[in-house]
Formats: C-alpha cells, structure tokens, sequence
C-alpha cells in the first residue's frame, strides 16, 4: 500500500484540469515511476494525487499540420524508441530514451514525466534542449507553448503554473529537418543508472557535406538544468568538416558548461568528460549526416 | 480521509475478473493479496530489481510502481499463468531448472517474466540484446550466466534451432 491520502482519476484532458484546480494540492500522476519511489520513500507521503496515467490521447508520436513532430507526454520511452516517425527524423531521442532505467521502467516511463521533474541528469533532457523542443502545456486559461530551455527554471522546478499539465513536446519542423544527431550517457553501469554526464549533439551539414551549417548542443549533469553549450555551437557554425574543427569545438564547451564536484564525480573529471564527449558525438554526427572528417 | 476504493476489472491469467480495490494498493498488493498470486515477489518495492515484474497487454511492468486501479480494462499475464492444463510447467521454466538459473528463486518469477516477453516476439535477438532486455532484474545467487544461458537455449530451441541449443 502507498501512503496516498486520495487519488482522482481523471478522465479527459479538461478534467485534469478541473481536477488539480479543485485539489490545489495534489500532485500529477503520470507512469509514477518517480512519484511512487519518492512516496515510498517518505518524501511525498500522505499526499493526494491526480492520475493522468490514462490519458490515451496524451499517447503517441504524429505530425502537426506544419509538419513539427508531436510527442504526447504520455508516450513511453519505449514507445519513443519503436515509433516510425521518431526512427526517420529523431533517431537519437529514441536511443537516448533506450538508456533511460532497465527494460520494465522503459515500459512505464514517459517523456512527459521525465521532464517534468526537472531532472538534469534525464536522459532526455539534454537530448530534447538540443533540437530546440517545445512544451505544451494545458491548463485552466488554455494552451501555451514554451521552448524546452525555459520550461526548465533550477533544478528540480519546472515552469508548470497551476492547474497546468505538460500535454506534448513538440518538435519544430525546422529544428529537425536536415540534422542528424548522436547522445552519449556517459554512467557506471549500463543499466538501472543515472548518468554522470549526458551529452546530446546534432548537425546540419551543407549540401556538399563539407561545411557545418549548424551545430546544436546540450548537456544534462553538466549544471543545476540541462543546458546548451551556445559557445561552442558558434565556434563550429559555418566551419567545414575537418578533425580540427571538431576539437576546437569540443574544446570551447569549457567556456559554456560549469559542471559541480559530488560523489558520483569531480568537477575536473566531469569537464574532461564534458570535451571528449563533445568530440565524440560531433563525429558520429557528422557520419550520420553523410559528412567525412579528413585526418 | 476515510478509506477510498474502486472497483477493477481486467484479465487476469486468461481468466475475466473483478473486485474492489483500495486505491492505494499496488498491482503487486492486489495480484499477492486480492488473486493470491504469489509468484510476483516484493523485492525493492522501489522498481530496482525487478521481483514484480508482470506482463501488461504484452509489455513488462514492474508491478510494485504500479497502480492497481490502472489495471482497468488490462490484460494481465503472472507466472501462475503459464502452467499448462494440467499444471504442467513451461519450457521456459525447465530450462531456468535444466540451467540451474535457480538458487534461492526469488528473482525467478520475475525474470521468467522478461524472458517470456523476449520469447514471444518470435526472433532471434543477440548475446548483448538478451543482456540487455534482461537487466532489469538482480538476482543475488545465481550470477546471472544461467539465467542467460536458460533464456537462449530456449529462445533457439523455440526457433526450431536445435542443434544451436545444445552448443550454448
Ligand atoms: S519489487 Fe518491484 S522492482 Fe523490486
Ligand atoms: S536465485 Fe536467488 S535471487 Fe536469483
């Protein structure tokens, strides 16, 4: 049994709203493999809860009428990874979900739910800062749409007022067409861990291969919130393939990233991460997008 | 706030059934103490380690972060639910024997959960993908190669590969 105070269903999307405006109190319910460890351990007892966690309509990867991909927040990670769409245009957001726990969690995890608790080390997370995501959210006065980077405002706090829930993540047709991208979870274990340092990129290379029209960023662990590196992303914006170019790039990210010392990791270790990690994902970036690195 | 209940059916095991659960129950509680299910085990209770693990509409939960009223209108497989009709064991479950991927046989229920779902997708997966779908689960007797060895014998044995089998 859980030390859950009350639980309300809810059955539509406006009758969650409804529901948390009548419960101000009560906490969102999504695939609860958060919110139920946190009860478990004493940190949400005794609370009263709004499960979403039936919501089919917030299910499922689909195109909007502009052509921007839409990821209903309850979609599961494993789901992400299986879905068609998400295989041809955002590979990368499917293998970075993949990471994501052990197999049973990927089942039960949704994205929505990943984001929503302002985790830096969410696999997602940095993946989703890194192809200029937006958040739908729903709440009591409609729906607003807000770029993934200001949802997250300090750890652990999301932009979520009240009454709201996140109902999508929208990816924006020009964020996505034309790039290739490539995470690495940088963890102890391959399974069942958090990462030390998560580091997603994406490129858009020119029609000939040899330039880098765009290089986008983002870390998660790298500070309080995921973050972009928009340093480095200048420094390799417009500069041609080349392994020297990489490196700079990958260098330059210590002007943009201020990782924190813990148990997990020092500070020194998580930059020297930070660089190589960079490296690495901007090669297989570029390979995926068709591009050679000429040593 | 006085005691809330609902009342929830789903498929249990092939079979149709319906009771009234207390909202604050997980799966684990309702399949242990409502259906008297008790191969699924409360390890963690946290989603660590996979004791709890059941089928969901052919996906694997860990039932102990799972709601029992989200079971609503689900179909649910245990390890209960593979017997035969006479009782008789799976091949999955005579090879974790057969393998001796059985100590103490806490994870066991669990773990014969994953492989099941492995097994039903009918292919043939590699070394690091039957790791991989199967690491959700501790086990602390066994070391985990029988397991694994268990579980691909038996994925060959039901692709029809034999002489595969023998030469894991
Ligand atoms: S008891 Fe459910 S995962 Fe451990
Ligand atoms: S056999 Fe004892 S925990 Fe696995």
């Amino acid at each position: 049994m859980y030390d859950i105070k009350a639980l309300y269903e809810a059955e539509s999307i406006e009758h969650a709203v409804k529901l948390l405006a009548e419960h101000p109190e009560a906490q969102i319910i999504a695939g609860g493999s958060d919110v139920l460890v946190q009860m478990r351990e004493g940190k949400r007892a005794g609370k009263e809860l709004v499960s979403i966690y039936g919501l089919d309509e917030m299910r499922g990867v689909s195109f909007e009428a502009d052509g921007a991909i839409r990821i209903g927040s309850l979609t599961s990670f494993s789901h992400i990874t299986r879905d068609p769409i998400i295989k041809e245009h955002i590979n990368v957001l499917g293998e970075a979900v993949d990471m994501v726990g052990g197999p049973q969690i990927r089942n039960i995890g949704t994205i929505g739910g990943n984001t929503c608790n302002g985790v830096t080390s969410a696999d997602s997370a940095s993946t989703l800062h890194a192809w200029d995501a937006v958040v739908e959210l729903t709440g009591p006065n409609g729906v607003r749409r807000i770029p993934i980077h200001d949802f997250y405002i300090r750890a652990g706090v999301v932009d979520l007022r009240p009454g709201e829930l996140q109902t999508a993540i929208i990816i924006p047709k020009a964020s996505y067409e034309g790039y290739k991208g490539h995470y690495i979870k940088y963890a102890m274990r391959n399974a069942m861990d958090i990462a030390t340092t998560g580091c997603s990129v994406n490129v858009k290379l020119s029609s000939d291969k040899m330039v880098m029209e765009d290089v986008r960023i983002a870390y998660g662990v790298a500070g309080p919130v995921p973050m972009r590196a928009p340093q480095a992303e200048e420094a390799a914006k417009g500069k041609t393939v080349s392994g020297g170019n990489v490196k700079a790039f990958a260098e330059t990210v210590l002007k943009d990233i201020n990782p924190r010392d813990s148990w997990r990791a020092s500070k020194e270790f998580r930059q020297h991460i930070a660089v190589v990690l960079a490296e690495r994902a901007l090669r297989e970036s570029i390979r995926l997008a068709g591009g050679v690195i000429d040593e | 706030m006085s005691k809330q209940y609902k009342l929830v059916s789903c498929t249990i095991n092939g079979k149709q059934v319906e009771k009234m659960v207390d909202v604050r129950a997980s799966l684990t509680d309702m399949l242990r103490d409502d259906y008297r299910l008790t191969s699924v085990k409360k390890g963690c209770e946290v989603g660590e380690c996979g004791a709890c693990n059941v089928i969901i509409d052919g996906e694997c939960f860990n039932s102990c972060i799972y709601l029992a009223v989200w079971a609503e209108g689900k179909e649910i497989l245990t390890l209960e639910g593979l017997a035969g009709p006479n009782g008789e064991i799976s091949d999955i479950q005579q090879a974790f024997i057969d393998e001796a991927a059985v100590q103490c046989g806490f994870c066991s229920p669990g773990f014969i959960m994953s492989a099941v779902e492995i097994l039903e997708a009918k292919r043939e997966f590699s070394d690091d993908e039957i790791r991989k779908l199967m690491s959700g689960h501790l086990c602390r007797c066994t070391g985990y190669e029988n397991i694994f060895r268990a579980v691909k014998k038996t994925m060959l044995r039901r692709l029809g590969k034999e002489k595969e089998a023998l030469e894991v």
